[in-house]
């Protein structure tokens, strides 16, 4: 094999020196790729073409053959530097797959199932701005007359921000709900938070409980964005925010609670900074931009309102989100 | 009995030496010219953390035969700090980023066979072996 690649070189160089054609140096070009694939060193490509020249220029001064050694010195870190460069290239691919196992397994332990409510259409939409996700949606409802709805964003992005989410998921599975109400919810949440997650790590949530039995929507926030209300009867939104710290500050937090009562046509958009501070190439989209998008849908069904607002800001963001994005629309049917 | 020969290493300098000697025992044992340079650019590393990081230690070189198996080895070995976590030390991008050259992933590119042994506070002996093919 080595005699035979040194061979072809010989035969390639004998007729590039005779002609020095393009169509020579073509065929040089597409050898060098044989030789890549032959793993071949730069150092031994050097050794390659001393041989050979000692084949077809036969005579050359003993200076000359000197030079290709003094060559060959010079190319044995480009050659470490080009190995060491493969290497790496391989054990970034390994990590992708690695990442995208992982991405599939957040995937799974992320699914919420929106909860059948009487007179209530829930829709949302999640994106990741990258691989994975620091936002976290959760459902829960007894699919009779009561749902409830939180919206986290770990601040960071990427991998440590999923590990803490899926702790934000498991503390959510055990919480009593709705005997515990939105503010104890994050106040229970809160002392997970904080017991596992080291300091430089901040999560915020928006909590909210929607009961059937007198249409009332009651809610409590960790430091998250203003949830928006709709008042179809006034034609305008409201902003619903409470008082409450950043989830794993400290652990005696308090929560405070509001409630509203949704008439027909209201609805309640829960989101997080992914929306509001949606970044386009002219800066921060206008608040006002927003909430026209929101209202040119708000005949539609929740899902599809969700969709659209998604789709809009992804849009004027040329399809790159700056930031994971998730919205939740629960209409008053 | 294997030929063994060694050059101490104190300054800068004494590099070239132990090239110098780690070229001509390639020689001698029948390397190319390419494999020559691979086992001198091992030693310039070698003996480079040497004197970097030990201050002072020696480069040893051996000619094996084994069983009519030709090779060479190249014994580093310092009463340095000690190697603290050899595992990142052998991982690739760790060295080169810093700026310290080829490093240990080079240095067991361009030989056969790797060796580290390496005692906190006590030193350190690398020993690495390259066969005539």
């Amino acid at each position: 094999m080595p005699q035979q690649t040194e061979n072809e070189y010989k035969e390639i160089l004998r007729q590039y020196l005779e002609d020095q054609s393009e169509q020579n140096l073509y065929m040089g070009e597409a050898f060098s790729r044989k030789l890549i694939e032959r793993d071949i060193s730069p150092e031994e490509v050097i050794s390659i073409h001393k041989s050979a020249l000692k084949d077809v220029l036969p005579g050359l001064p003993s200076k000359v053959w000197h030079s290709f050694d003094f060559l060959i010195e010079m190319m044995i870190r480009y050659g470490l530097a080009l190995k060491e460069h493969q290497s790496l290239v391989k054990r970034q691919e390994e990590m992708q797959l690695e990442m995208e196992v992982a991405a599939k397994v957040q995937e799974t332990l992320l699914k919420t199932k929106i909860p059948a409510v009487e007179g209530m259409d829930v829709g949302y939409v999640t994106v990741p701005s990258r691989i994975m996700s620091g936002d976290y949606i959760y459902f829960v409802g007894n699919d009779k007359d009561e749902a409830g709805v939180a919206v986290a964003d770990v601040m960071g992005k990427g991998i440590p921000a999923a590990l803490c989410m899926s702790m934000v998921k498991f503390g959510m599975d055990s919480v009593r709900h709705s005997a515990e109400g939105p503010s104890g919810v994050l106040s229970v949440i809160n002392r997970i938070v904080e017991k596992s997650v080291n300091d430089s790590m901040f999560v915020t949530m928006m909590y909210g409980l929607y009961d059937a039995k007198n249409s009332t929507f009651s809610y409590a926030s960790a430091g998250h964005e203003p949830a928006l209300h709709y008042r179809a009867s006034e034609n305008r939104f409201v902003e619903l925010d409470a008082k409450g710290l950043l989830l794993g500050v400290s652990q005696d937090a308090r929560y405070e609670e509001g409630a509203i009562v949704l008439e027909r046509g209201d609805f309640v958009a829960i989101m997080t900074d992914g929306v509001t501070e949606a970044r386009t190439p002219e800066g921060f989209v206008e608040k006002e931009t927003i909430l026209e998008i929101i209202s040119s849908v708000k005949d539609r069904p929740a899902q599809e309102m969700a969709e659209h607002v998604f789709a809009e800001l992804d849009r004027m963001q040329g399809f790159r989100l700056q930031d994971d994005f998730s919205l939740v629309i629960l209409k008053k049917e | 009995m294997a030929y063994r020969s060694s050059v101490d290493i104190h300054t800068e300098w004494d590099i070239v030496a132990a090239r110098q000697l780690g070229r001509n025992e390639a020689k001698k044992v029948g390397f190319g010219t390419v494999d020559q340079a691979r086992i001198t650019t091992a030693i310039s590393e070698l003996a480079r953390n040497i004197y970097l990081y030990a201050g002072a230690g020696k480069i040893e070189i051996e000619r094996l035969n084994e069983g009519g198996l030709f090779g060479i080895a190249i014994i580093a070995s310092d009463e340095g700090p000690g190697i603290p976590d050899v595992r990142k030390v052998m991982e690739d991008g760790y060295s080169t980023s810093g700026g310290l050259g080829a490093g240990m992933p080079g240095v067991k590119r361009l030989m056969d066979d790797f060796r580290v042994d390496t005692e906190r506070g006590k030193g350190t002996k690398i020993t690495a072996i390259k066969w005539l093919r």
